[in-house]
């Protein structure tokens, strides 16, 4: 022992050890919820490297011993068949080399459930590692009349068995207790299931396996090679083996088909049949009612015209709150961002500084900020609909509607929650488990149109389309038009998502077998928690890609022009007496330095990084009928759509502090602008092209970051700007071309 | 034999076979759907499609091109 001095603050030293435990469930089971109240709000959240799986891991201390627990993802089954499904196995095996070597599994299942989740469990034994049991809702079957004779059920399996109601925090320390106990002992209990035969294949396979990177393939993946045909496990091992690898595989499996021992199906055979044997005797049911009362909810809520009805309610109920009641919330955030920006001035004077920390900084803080209560509020909805049971029923009875654009029913919920903002529409898409549909998913999103596109609309249809009504007043033009923007991003959606699922995500219809579990009450804790989570989520990592890019839009709108000219003038408008009413010529004189500033504004703008950018682009911006002032607002608003306005403030000498929706002086301007041979450059064709090109691009950068984040690549996210500018551009191309001829 | 998608709601039937080797099966093998297992037909989607099942004492969805692949045998009238 080395002799340390107790340190004044009371920490400890480092603790000399570390255990490694991984936490493995099916899906339902309440696995993030024990997860999170064994190891608190303090996990680490990241991606494991190259695939979308996200990794979760927590540490929690037991005197001078650190427990590190590793949260996998859901899953029925470690038959991989994709690379991030390998992730779980990996990780099993200790090849995950962000994770290390384990010394313990934790199995949790849900109790009310058992036999269908002891599936994964019998496939988790054969790793080899020491497992503990979690009988987790023990609660729930003990109301079902399901009694489970625990200490038989553990003697069988050879394995610790604990229970717990992990969403009411009980049995939580026995939980703890367990894992140290098992992690500590070593001891595993893997018990032979398959036929001899199966054994001696493997063995045989693994003789002549070549090593791959240095690395002995562990027996458990030969196991795993010979039991999935066609898995990621044979589809990662063939390049690096001999000629007649496949045919060799094939062919041990063809002899132990002959034996009786027909794979895959043997498999799940085998594995069940050893469950019945286990479970007889230590799992009774007593009689039930025929119709439970989680079967009579059922009925009403899958029937074909209530369950139909309530969805519309709940998706409407859902929408509503991420539109309007997430607004005053976001208000206050901007109001928040203003009363900053103004104690900013105070303190700064005129110059790069005061520029950057105000429109840099703190607009690039506010910009990560404004997204959560969005974010916060569809999350509460995603986590109550999810615990009490109904994500799954709004899966089930919107898959015929999605299956024919080629998603499943688990994409709706994201997509329409993009209608308000596609950033947590993007975030939602965790639910679905297929990758390539998920992946559609996300990059179909942003087409949907979203809050931040509105106030754009609403600018250019007040100042630009005629206020012209049809049908006895009731049908308006600018309404019209209004539906027609909001409409056609998600109508460009469907050969979209159609033409994505036959080129980048080609391959067989992913099964939708999708359990449904029974209806519960939701848990407070879990709803909050989950909301929490994906919040901070958010802030901390697209968060910060986000604010970058507002710095990097900022400085290039600020350099390299000299604003001392315009500095000089807000120091005269900041020193400037306050005026007495009736004292018109003060006022006038304010008036007119006021004005200087916002030409000067105008001018330092156009002679910018921005503005030269804008000019640079002007010939090919030309066709879609914009001149160079929309180009600079085109590109201006990549953080986020909304800031065209402001920009368009600047550029047009109204300041930026123009009102977002309904500027009588940023209309005028715009109706009236004129370019250098004083024709008028907006007109309603213009308008209507803008407006089509907000529609489709991809000028959101918290949408594109939240892109990088959830598919842990940056190609998805450049793609994702890519094909949206192009449709954006070719759109508005067409629009401005056509609606030219008919005006 | 007929396949699970023709069956009416609440019907009851014998799992005997399940077609194909591929991604679908297994995962239908996995979930519990074992040849000899009883499975009973709890309702359909709004629009036909899916189906929910019960099986092994709890409930699942399945398209009906997931349902076809399963022969079963029906139990009771």
């Amino acid at each position: 022992m080395t002799t340390s001095t107790p340190s004044l603050t009371g920490q400890k030293a480092p603790s000399p050890r570390t255990l490694t435990v991984a936490l493995i469930g099916n899906p339902n089971t309440g696995k993030s919820t024990l997860f999170n109240a064994l190891a608190g709000m303090h996990a680490r959240v990241g991606n494991y490297p190259g695939v979308t799986v996200e990794k979760k891991i927590g540490r929690l201390r037991n005197g001078d011993t650190t427990l590190q627990l590793v949260d996998l993802p859901g899953t029925y089954s470690l038959a991989a068949r994709s690379p991030d499904e390998m992730v779980s196995v990996e990780v099993l095996l200790g090849r995950q080399p962000e994770v290390g070597r384990l010394d313990a599994v934790a199995c949790i299942v849900d109790a009310s459930n058992l036999e269908r989740n002891l599936f994964l469990v019998s496939q988790v034994l054969d790793v080899g590692l020491p497992t503990v049991l979690i009988l987790n809702m023990s609660d729930v079957a003990r109301q079902r009349g399901t009694t489970i004779d625990v200490p038989a059920l553990s003697k069988r399996l050879g394995i610790p068995v604990v229970t717990t109601e992990a969403h009411r925090r009980i049995g939580i320390e026995e939980v703890r207790r367990a894992i140290l106990e098992a992690a500590e002992s070593g001891r595993s209990a893997a018990i032979p299931i398959f036929p001899r035969s199966f054994y001696e294949e493997v063995a045989e396979l693994a003789r002549d396996l070549r090593v791959v990177n240095s690395d002995a393939v562990p027996r458990y993946m030969v196991e795993r090679l010979l039991l999935d045909p066609n898995g990621q496990i044979e589809k990662w091992l063939t390049p690096s083996q001999p000629a007649g690898f496949t045919e060799r595989l094939g062919s041990a499996r063809e002899r132990l088909a002959k034996d009786g021992f027909r794979l895959p199906a043997a498999e799940a055979r085998t594995r069940y049949a050893a469950i019945r044997e286990i479970v007889s005797g230590v799992l009774t049911h007593s009689p039930q009612p025929a119709t439970t009362l989680s079967d009579r909810i059922d009925r009403v809520l899958t029937h074909r015209v209530s369950g139909l009805l309530i969805f519309a309610g709940i998706m409407f109920l859902i929408f509503q709150s991420i539109y309007y009641w997430a607004e005053p919330f976001m208000r206050s955030i901007e109001a928040g961002e203003g009363l900053v920006k103004a104690g900013v001035e105070a303190l700064i004077g005129p110059g790069a500084l005061r520029s950057l920390v105000v429109d840099g900084v703190v607009a690039g803080v506010g910009g990560v900020l404004v997204f959560l209560p969005q974010i916060v509020f569809l999350f509460l909805f995603i986590a109550v609909l999810e615990d009490c049971g109904y994500m799954a029923r709004a899966a089930f009875l919107m898959d015929r509607l999605m299956s024919r654009l080629g998603l499943s029913g688990k994409s709706f919920i994201p997509l329409m929650s993009s209608f308000a903002c596609a950033i947590p529409g993007v975030m939602a898409t965790r639910v679905i488990e297929n990758r390539r549909d998920r992946m559609v998913t996300i990059l179909v999103a942003p087409l949907m149109s979203c809050s931040a596109r509105l106030p754009v609309y609403l600018l250019l249809i007040w100042a630009f389309v005629p206020a012209a009504t049809y049908l006895g007043g009731w049908v308006s033009l600018q309404g019209l038009v209004l539906l027609a923007m909001s409409s056609v991003g998600a109508l460009v959606a469907v050969p979209c998502a159609w033409l994505l699922k036959k080129t980048f995500f080609r391959g067989e219809t992913p099964p939708f077998v999708m359990e449904l579990p029974s209806y519960k009450l939701p848990s407070p804790r879990v709803v909050l928690h989950r909301a929490y989570d994906r919040g901070k989520a958010f802030v901390t990592r697209a968060g910060t890609l986000i604010f970058a890019t507002s710095i990097v839009v900022w400085a290039a709108g600020y350099f390299p022009a000299s604003h001392s000219e315009q500095d000089a003038v807000i120091r005269q408008i900041e020193a400037f007496p306050s005026v007495a009413q009736g004292d018109t010529a003060r006022q006038a004189e304010l008036e007119k330095l006021t004005e200087r500033r916002n030409q000067l504004g105008s001018q330092l703008i156009e002679k910018s990084f921005l503005g030269h950018i804008g000019h640079a682009i002007e010939p090919a911006v030309r066709p879609l009928g914009w001149d160079w002032r929309i180009g600079v607002g085109a590109i201006a608003s990549f953080p986020a759509r909304e800031v065209i306005i402001a920009t368009l403030g600047t550029i047009y000498s109204l300041g930026d502090e123009v009102d977002k929706t309904h500027n009588e002086g940023l209309i005028s301007s715009l109706q009236n602008a004129t370019d250098a041979e004083g024709k008028k450059v907006y007109s309603l064709p213009v308008a209507l092209s803008i407006m089509v090109f907000f529609a489709l691009c991809a000028q959101c950068a918290g949408t594109l970051m939240t892109i990088k984040r959830e598919t842990n690549n940056w190609i998805w996210p450049v793609f994702t700007f890519v094909y949206m500018t192009s449709l954006a551009y070719v759109g508005a191309l067409v629009t401005y071309q056509v609606a030219r001829l008919f005006s | 034999m007929e396949t699970l998608d023709q069956l009416k709601a609440g019907t009851r039937a014998i799992i005997r076979e399940i077609d194909g080797d591929d991604g679908v099966s297994v995962r239908l093998l996995e979930m519990g759907l074992t040849e000899g297992e009883e499975i009973e037909v709890v309702g359909f989607a709004p629009f036909g499609d899916p189906i929910e099942f019960r099986v092994r004492g709890y409930r699942i969805s399945l398209r009906a091109n997931e349902a076809r692949r399963l022969q079963v045998e029906r139990v009771g009238p």
